[in-house]
């Protein structure tokens, strides 16, 4: 074993020795556990029970996040919206990845963009995907509480795809929308628990910065754009 | 005992210069109020704050005081998945362990995402001296890099700066054309940090949550620069403390969004990426090796003090700097540590030395607001007085010392005491009054600036006896 891990752990052991007390009340004693993992959801911010205030929720943190939010009425209209959007933005290259497990016709999709496509499926250069004027991928989930769109390494094409691009367009089905973070993190754990992806990444609007006068800037290093379909 | 006299010194001469600072006042009073109204308006949101904060507590004690169990469930859990896990005590051994990671990969070119336990290692230093090139991604911290200074913050490191001042830097460094818009002058670092990315050999970040459960390494950034410094370099590594630990997953569900909304009044910060390990089989990108690297550097003495033991709770928020009078009037920069503000003045004493930053705790007003606002309910403000009173146990000023000894003896003998008294007032005046202020005044650090009250010419026993003996006549003479 390790020798600095050994000595950390030993000073670990000797340090708990002394019991520390109770959390959060300075030192009194009479305080007694409240946690429990099931009350996350209680202590934050409220999300109603239907699928429409869900969608309303996400709608309008995404106006405040900036991201481009379009509920549409089936996948023909989520094709034409893309379609649209492609053509407005004048996309010459694309990256996108194959069929994942919620979508099932990503592929359909983007090829019937007809543009020149990046698929990163088995692997990709760098170089061309920097060139790319979007990256579409699916995601695990939406999140509405919060307006985030969960993805991972095996769901959304890679780590990269997501960000390199100066535009992320998800496309998402209607059952992904989740109501709040802990519902989002009990499904990974579902989906995954025999075998977690490498990478899973909260993305919540654009990529943004504040660090010039606290002044909020889009497109920082990540994407200008999140555009997010859901039919 | 010099350091003990210079770090103080130093501290004190500079906070003198920023308190005064104008300039700065306005910037930091800018920057403040707008994180005050966001952060407001996102804690307002939550249905219960005050709750979220006690299970935060709860749940970041649960991961300390059983933290030899956590960290080896975590360890292991990336070293199943091909990471692999190095572990250093000191800051000069994590350095260590990264030039043999460099050297082995034959690296060139490093880029670097945000991580304030690489600044406490002086890690660029480090690098740079054994002849690597690292860039810092995040937009603040790049800025501060190009300036050679250190973060003026631990979450807005560049707060303290105009748009002027960027982009007469930019100009400078870069060559870019002068502009007083941040948007333009966020698209220049974008241009110039693209190509580090895909060049880069080599990616380092740091980290703000490790998860026990499942072994895996959670980042919190606004920009995408961590993610792209997770997706492009064949290596990735990851230095963070080793109590950055949290139990479960499932937590990240409240301790994600409690960051956001202390940090920076967000809702949820841009991107929160949890890293499980290198590329696995079947994944399109990613760095081919992972490295974790922990470090002690001084924690595991923070947590053998189990009264302070709290204070390794602590996730980075920046809250209490935010609300800190004290960090409001004297700036990032005077502190002279990596951690600065309230916690920065807890924890630097356990970390580099209890008689050489003791100061810390006594630029501080007591007024608690850091304690207040702490979304894992450190207890601050107490803390700091333990320090003080720890520092003084440990090595007591002998005037102090003889000071009290004498009024112990003065305020246990009344008779003498009563006798003294009607000198007091010609001492304050005749003695004191001729050192006031000066370099031979014991108390010069309070009476620089402030005056005492003069003795009064009765004292309250006096005062009160005059007055019975008044009271007595006024009801004779009724009667």
């Amino acid at each position: 074993m390790n020798v600095e891990k050994e000595k950390i752990f030993q000073r670990i052991r000797e340090g708990l020795a002394m019991p520390s007390p109770w959390p959060g009340h300075h030192g009194q004693e009479h305080a007694h556990p409240i946690a429990s993992a099931e009350a996350v959801s209680h202590w934050l911010p409220l999300v109603g029970g239907s699928f429409e205030e869900r969608v309303g929720l996400f709608a309008s943190s995404s106006e405040k996040l900036r991201s481009a939010f379009h509920l549409l009425e089936n996948e023909a209209a989520a094709r034409a919206k893309l379609a649209e959007v492609a053509m407005a933005e004048g996309w010459t290259r694309v990256a996108a990845h194959g069929d994942g497990t919620y979508c099932g016709s990503t592929h359909a999709m983007v090829s019937a963009l007809g543009i020149n496509t990046l698929w990163t499926d088995t692997g990709y250069d760098v170089r061309e995907m920097e060139k790319c004027d979007a990256g579409i991928s699916e995601c695990d989930a939406l999140v509405a509480q919060t307006g985030s769109v969960v993805v991972t390494s095996r769901s959304a094409g890679g780590r990269a795809l997501s960000v390199l691009p100066p535009h992320h367009v998800v496309l998402a089905r209607r059952e992904q929308l989740l109501a709040d973070l802990p519902d989002a993190f009990a499904l990974l754990q579902r989906k995954y628990a025999k075998g977690y992806p490498s990478f899973m990444s909260f993305i919540t609007g654009p990529s943004r910065t504040g660090d010039i006068e606290r002044i909020l800037v889009l497109g920082a290093h990540g994407p200008k754009k999140l555009t997010i379909l859901c039919w | 005992m010099e350091g003990s006299t210079t770090f103080a010194q130093e501290f004190k001469a500079q906070a003198k210069r920023v308190a005064a600072d104008l300039r700065h006042r306005g910037l930091i009073r800018t920057a403040l109020t707008k994180y005050e109204t966001a952060r407001d308006l996102q804690k307002s949101a939550f249905q219960d704050w005050q709750g979220a904060r006690q299970a935060a507590a709860e749940r970041k004690w649960e991961a300390i005081n059983h933290l030899d169990e956590h960290l080896e469930a975590f360890a292991s859990r990336l070293e199943e998945r091909g990471t692999k896990v190095h572990w250093a005590s000191t800051a000069a051994q994590a350095r260590e362990i990264f030039l043999e990671i460099l050297k082995e990969k034959g690296a060139r070119s490093i880029i670097k995402s945000k991580a304030m336990t690489a600044e406490e290692i002086h890690l660029n230093e480090a690098l740079e001296k054994a002849g690597y090139s690292v860039v810092e991604s995040d937009l603040g911290e790049y800025i501060v890099q190009l300036r050679q200074e250190a973060p003026y913050h631990i979450v807005f490191p560049a707060m303290h700066l105009t748009r002027g001042e960027i982009s007469a830097l930019f100009t400078e460094k870069l060559g870019s054309k002068p502009t007083d818009n941040p948007e333009e002058l966020t698209m220049i670092a974008r241009e110039v940090l693209r190509d580090k990315y895909i060049t880069a050999d080599v990616g380092i970040t740091g980290a703000n949550f490790a998860v026990a459960e499942t072994g895996m390494i959670s980042i919190t950034e606004n920009e995408g620069n961590a993610r792209l410094t997770g997706a492009l370099p064949r290596t990735m590594i990851t230095l963070l403390g080793i109590e950055k630990i949290i139990p479960r997953l499932s937590d990240l569900a409240l301790f994600l969004p409690m960051l956001a909304t202390a940090g920076a009044g967000q809702a949820l910060t841009g991107y929160n990426s949890m890293y499980a390990g290198p590329r696995q089989p079947g994944e399109s990108d990613g760095p081919e090796e992972y490295h974790v690297v922990l470090i002690d550097n001084g924690r595991t003495h923070l947590l053998a003090d189990a009264e302070q033991r709290d204070a390794l709770h602590c996730i980075r928020c920046g809250a209490c700097l935010n609300v800190c009078p004290i960090y409001r009037n004297v700036g990032g920069h005077t502190y002279g540590t990596t951690y600065s503000g309230p916690i920065g003045s807890v924890i630097t004493p356990h970390l580099r030395g209890l008689q050489e930053w003791k100061h810390l705790s006594q630029a501080s007003s007591l007024c608690g607001a850091c304690t207040e606002t702490c979304p894992v309910k450190i207890d601050l403000h107490h803390h700091l007085l333990q320090n003080r009173r720890n520092a003084v146990a440990k090595k007591p000023v002998w005037w102090e010392k003889q000071a009290f000894r004498l009024f112990g003896y003065l305020a246990t003998r009344p008779g003498l005491m009563k006798r003294l008294l009607p000198f007091a007032g010609f001492a304050q005046y005749w003695f004191h009054g001729l050192v006031k202020g000066g370099p031979l005044d014991p108390a010069r650090a309070w009476t620089q600036t402030r005056d005492l009250p003069a003795m009064p010419p009765l004292s309250f026993t006096d005062l009160w006896q005059a007055k019975k003996r008044e009271a007595r006549r006024a009801a004779e003479a009724a009667k």
